[in-house]
């Protein structure tokens, strides 16, 4: 199970080094970490992207991290609308000839080129994971000579789907 | 400046007044620390100094409190978390930086692991020099983030006062744990001007433990429980750390539902009492684990379903729906799946399901059933003419203590034995490693639980090996004449590891086996301490008699038959419900 998972935190030092420390003392298998300040002075937000077994162990997740005392509030956001984002930067081997075509395969991803070289081109491409990998599998096999990703970052919509499913007048 | 003008100034300075003299605040960091510490009323401090905390022993010297040296850092925090949970004060430990403070390690995480309040200050090197291995550092921050329930690094003075105040709210508060202040020197040295910051008040918006029960949830508990056919509540240290001893008695009286406890839980309820079941798990006895197995409502306060408690998850308690009372959210629903959880300090959940008007279910047919298990099976062992049991000598000391004693002990057979025969009149008087089953606990242990009741009569009970690991603390009961009781259950063996590979290693007893050993009697001598060697139970009847009624410290090494196994047991992977060596017809 792919979990998503938000954490506001007091901008403590150590308070990064606590959580990451607890996801590994209870072997949880993190696919990505972003860290930044959040709208409130003193305060950062995290975004993690975890794997876990089953329900159980992510509530376990989410009980743990709330006992820090320097976390506020966690969410697992996974089944809410959200918006999620993550940016890449991919540096693709392009000579003069292949340019062209690469610039006009990854147009749709709205890629942009942020720096050139003799033989290489340096995309910046922006979107939720999945986006980034179809992004990276297309310009793989002209060969990708440099790959650095943000891992996501990612918060609730403010309108959400009703909570409970619409009551049928058929039933 | 000489002297003479300096004389003068002062003669010119005004006196202070009273009022001024009270409100004098402390000069600087060390000073900080010894004013905060009696502020929160710290009555003892176990420590040991050294380079980084020199400026704060001599602020100790300067303005004492009193304070024990113990001979090993591990002996000093195992001495505070006797002390803890004897008093459930917060035990206050200081050691200094690097070697100092990575020999409190083994005692923080035991202290984590059974809940224990502690504060812990380490001395550090100087802030200009962290982080260049310089001598006598350790990154103790880094190494104690996940065996502490908190840690700090004091960064500036100021914050100091702060920092304290809140070690010891999150120490003692909530789930109790561990809490550690880490002090550079320069830090303790820096100089102190902002008194104003003494009067912060502790503000942990992340931190805000949920101690009254959710009123829904125990509705639906009494309900639950009022139905019941076969309950059955399981009594944990939560009960001991809330306080909670009387609730539960009226509770389990008024409803008449059989009470069994986890190894920490023991003294929650009066060992002698017509609805307790004894002690659960592993070692518990056949009564309390049939009970659990066989129970269809399981209310378990205050105990977290260790997997010593539980034996194997997929058989625990498999037809009992589940009630669990926990301070912490964490441990609901962590290992068994939970119907109706209540997140609440057990004190006030009992006393809500008190106040509830609940019917009480009927229970007399399972009572007598439980009781029936319990007269065809009791606890046993087979006496031998020619030795000395370790059963046996616990026996003499319950019934000369009249099970009054406070009991301290390590880990292991010794530890099994007392909990299974020490049977407590009274709550706070068990002092054992559960969580972390620590060796060379139980006897540090018991002196510090000696400083917090200096009226007990304290009792370590402990394996000849666990407490060759932390034996130089004899020293202490040299220094303060304190009248701890050191019973050594001598069999010559880590008996634990013995019994298992006697069991399941076809007695193989690799490394197991300790033939030769000090002469106990002799080594407490050494220590100017009164000691004896009894190999019978007639010699310990003779002795425990004269011994325990000592006012001075006393050495007893018992020399107990080695083949002794503790029983009965549920074998490891196995449930509770296929214990071994029920019987010993």
């Amino acid at each position: 199970m792919r979990r998503i998972i938000t954490v506001t935190v007091i901008n403590q030092s150590g308070v990064l080094n606590r959580v990451t420390g607890l996801l590994m003392k209870r072997q949880f298998n993190i696919e990505s970490i972003t860290v930044g300040h959040s709208e409130q002075p003193g305060m950062s937000k995290m975004t993690f992207i975890v794997h876990v077994e089953d329900e159980g162990k992510i509530e376990q997740l989410v009980k743990q991290l709330q006992k820090q005392i320097d976390v506020i509030k966690v969410n697992d956001i996974t089944d809410k609308a959200i918006v999620m984002r993550e940016l890449a930067l991919v540096k693709v081997v392009a000579p003069p000839q292949a340019r062209s075509e690469i610039n006009s395969i990854v147009e749709p991803f709205r890629a942009t080129i942020i720096d050139s070289g003799k033989n290489v081109v340096t995309y910046q491409v922006v979107g939720n994971p999945e986006k980034i990998e179809a992004f990276i599998d297309l310009v793989k096999p002209y060969g990708i000579k440099e790959l650095s990703r943000t891992g996501a970052t990612a918060f609730v919509r403010d309108m959400q789907k009703a909570p409970s499913p619409q009551l049928s007048i058929l039933k | 400046m000489s002297a003479e003008v300096q004389t003068k100034q002062a003669v010119l300075e005004p006196m202070p007044t009273m009022e001024e003299q009270q409100t004098t605040r402390p000069a600087d960091g060390s000073a900080v620390l010894i004013q905060a510490l009696k502020d929160q009323g710290v009555e003892v401090i176990f420590g040991y100094p050294g380079g980084a905390v020199l400026p704060i022993y001599d602020a100790l010297y300067k303005d004492p409190i009193p304070h024990v040296l113990a001979r090993h850092e591990q002996g000093a925090i195992h001495a505070a978390e006797g002390y803890a949970r004897v008093s459930g004060k917060p035990g206050v430990v200081i050691a200094t930086s690097g070697p100092g403070a990575t020999n409190l390690v083994t005692g923080i995480t035991d202290a984590m692991m059974d809940s224990l309040p502690l504060v812990v200050f380490t001395g550090q090197v100087a802030s200009s020099v962290i982080g260049t291995d310089a001598f006598q550092e350790a990154d103790i921050i880094g190494i104690t983030q996940p065996i502490t329930k908190h840690n700090y690094q004091v960064r500036d003075v100021a914050d100091f006062p702060r920092i304290i105040k809140e070690a010891f709210h999150i120490a003692s508060t909530g789930r109790r744990g561990p809490v550690v202040v880490d002090i550079p020197k320069n830090v303790a040295t820096e100089v102190f001007t902002t008194p104003e910051s003494f009067d912060v008040e502790v503000d942990l918006p992340g931190y805000q433990p949920t101690t009254t029960p959710n009123f829904l949830q125990i509705q639906k508990a009494v309900h639950t429980l009022t139905h019941a056919k076969k309950p059955i509540i399981l009594a944990g240290a939560g009960i001991l750390h809330a306080q909670a001893m009387d609730e539960l008695k009226e509770f389990v009286e008024r409803h008449r539902i059989p009470v069994t406890n986890t190894l920490l839980g023991l003294g929650s309820i009066p060992g002698d009492h017509e609805l307790f079941l004894g002690m659960a798990g592993m070692h518990g006895t056949y009564t309390a684990n049939m009970a659990l197995s066989e129970c269809d409502v399981l209310l378990n306060i205050g105990a977290r379903f260790d997997d010593r408690l539980t034996g194997n998850l997929k058989t625990f308690a498999p037809n009992a729906k589940v009630i669990h009372i926990d301070i912490d959210p964490a441990e609901i629903g962590k290992n068994v799946p939970t119907e109706i959880p209540i997140v609440a300090d057990a004190k006030e959940a009992l006393k809500a399901l008190l106040a509830a008007d609940m019917y009480s279910p009927e229970t007399e047919e399972w009572i007598e059933s439980l009781v029936k298990k319990t007269e065809d099976f009791p606890l046993w062992y087979k006496e031998d003419d020619s030795a000395l049991l370790p059963q046996q000598a616990i026996q003499i000391i319950h019934r000369l203590t009249n099970g009054d004693a406070i009991v301290t002990t390590d880990v292991g057979q010794h530890q099994m034995w007392a909990a299974q025969y020490y049977a407590l009149n009274n709550p706070d008087h068990w002092v054992t490693s559960g969580g972390l089953g620590t060796m060379g606990f139980g006897f540090p242990a018991a002196i510090g639980a000696q400083f917090a009741k200096p009226d007990k009569r304290v009792v370590a009970i402990v394996g000849d090996a666990g407490f060759q690991m932390t034996a130089q603390e004899l020293s202490l009961l040299q220094e303060f004449r304190i009248p701890v009781k050191v019973v050594i259950l001598n069999n010559g063996a880590l008996g634990m590891v013995r019994q298992w590979q006697e069991t399941f290693y076809d007695e193989r007893y690799s490394q197991s086996l300790i033939p030769v050993q000090p002469n106990f009697v002799k080594l407490a001598e050494a220590y100017d301490i009164k000691g004896y060697r009894i190999n019978s139970p007639e010699e310990a009847e003779a002795v425990f008699a004269e011994a325990l009624l000592s006012d001075e410290p006393v050495l007893i090494d018992c020399r107990v038959k080695q083949q002794e196994n503790v029983y009965p047991m549920v074998a490891p992977g196995k449930g509770l419900h296929e214990m071994i060596g029920v019987s010993g017809k």
